[in-house]
């Protein structure tokens, strides 16, 4: 199955651990004290994260280290700020519209 | 300004949900009739111009986004269930001006969920399309969209610059 970066961003654990590397560059061990759930599955969420190449691997001397690829979230975040611009925009407009109808009664 | 949540659930569908401060029967009615539509539905800096509109299951509603640049972008949706005050559903795609579908562009399947939140209408927009490569093609042109936008927004900064 093709990996895209949506679907990396999607699950709420994947997105914990790309706040964590975004802060600093981490072992795999480092990674998975945070989380409750097994080792495993951490490292399964890694792999889907680096299938998508929103994390990279380094190794450096005996121990792996898991970077974010900042080139690669921002064209995530690019693409969710146009689609949040436009209906922020459309959302504020109904605000607005909505305030007006409250005031004619 | 409330919040709104976005969210992609699985391969080809995306969640919009927020919160609006009027009762259940005023956001419906600012949702399904063209005279409040048109006041809103354009995100800014396009005008959603509204040609006809027949708000029943199977019936159509045309309209346009006009660009600064006067270029009119023509929409529609087709309506499939209505269930007043609670939902509705629907395909949304691009489109001639006689309503003929263009075929080149993905449609997307609206389902617009309404319920009382306190004083507050919470609004679920379920946005489903035929294929995760449907979603991408309408994403990537937004980005585009986006892109073009924010050029032309440096080009007049630009402009502005001394030399």
């Amino acid at each position: 199955m093709r990996r895209d970066v949506f679907q990396a961003i999607a699950d709420p654990t994947r997105r914990a651990i790309l706040v964590l590397i975004a802060a600093q560059a981490m072992t795999p061990n480092a990674l998975a004290a945070h989380f409750d759930s097994t080792r495993q599955a951490v490292s399964k969420h890694i792999r889907i994260l680096t299938e998508c190449e929103l994390v990279k691997q380094q190794q450096t001397g005996r121990e792996i280290y898991y970077h974010l690829n900042p080139k690669k979230m921002k064209e995530v975040s690019d693409w969710l700020e146009i689609f949040r611009k436009q209906w922020d925009s459309r959302f504020n407009q109904l605000d607005n519209v909505l305030k007006n109808l409250k005031s004619k009664k | 300004m409330l919040e709104t949540n976005y969210t992609r659930v699985g391969d080809n569908k995306l969640l919009v949900e927020r919160e609006f401060d009027s009762s259940v029967e005023q956001v419906w009615k600012a949702w399904t009739e063209t005279d409040i539509l048109d006041q809103w539905w354009a995100p800014l800096p396009f005008k959603a111009v509204t040609v006809k509109m027949d708000f029943n299951p199977g019936g159509q509603w045309l309209y346009y986004m006009e660009g600064p640049d006067g270029a009119r972008h023509y929409c529609t949706v087709t309506y499939d269930t209505i269930e007043p005050n609670r939902s509705f559903s629907g395909d949304d795609g691009f489109c001639d001006e006689n309503g003929n579908i263009n075929k080149d562009f993905p449609v997307m399947k609206w389902n617009v969920g309404f319920a009382a939140a306190g004083s507050r209408t919470k609004v679920d927009v379920e946005i489903t399309f035929n294929s995760e490569d449907d979603l991408n093609k309408i994403v990537e042109m937004g980005f585009k969209e986006g892109f073009r936008m924010a050029h032309e927004n440096l080009d007049r900064i630009l402009q502005k610059q001394p030399a």
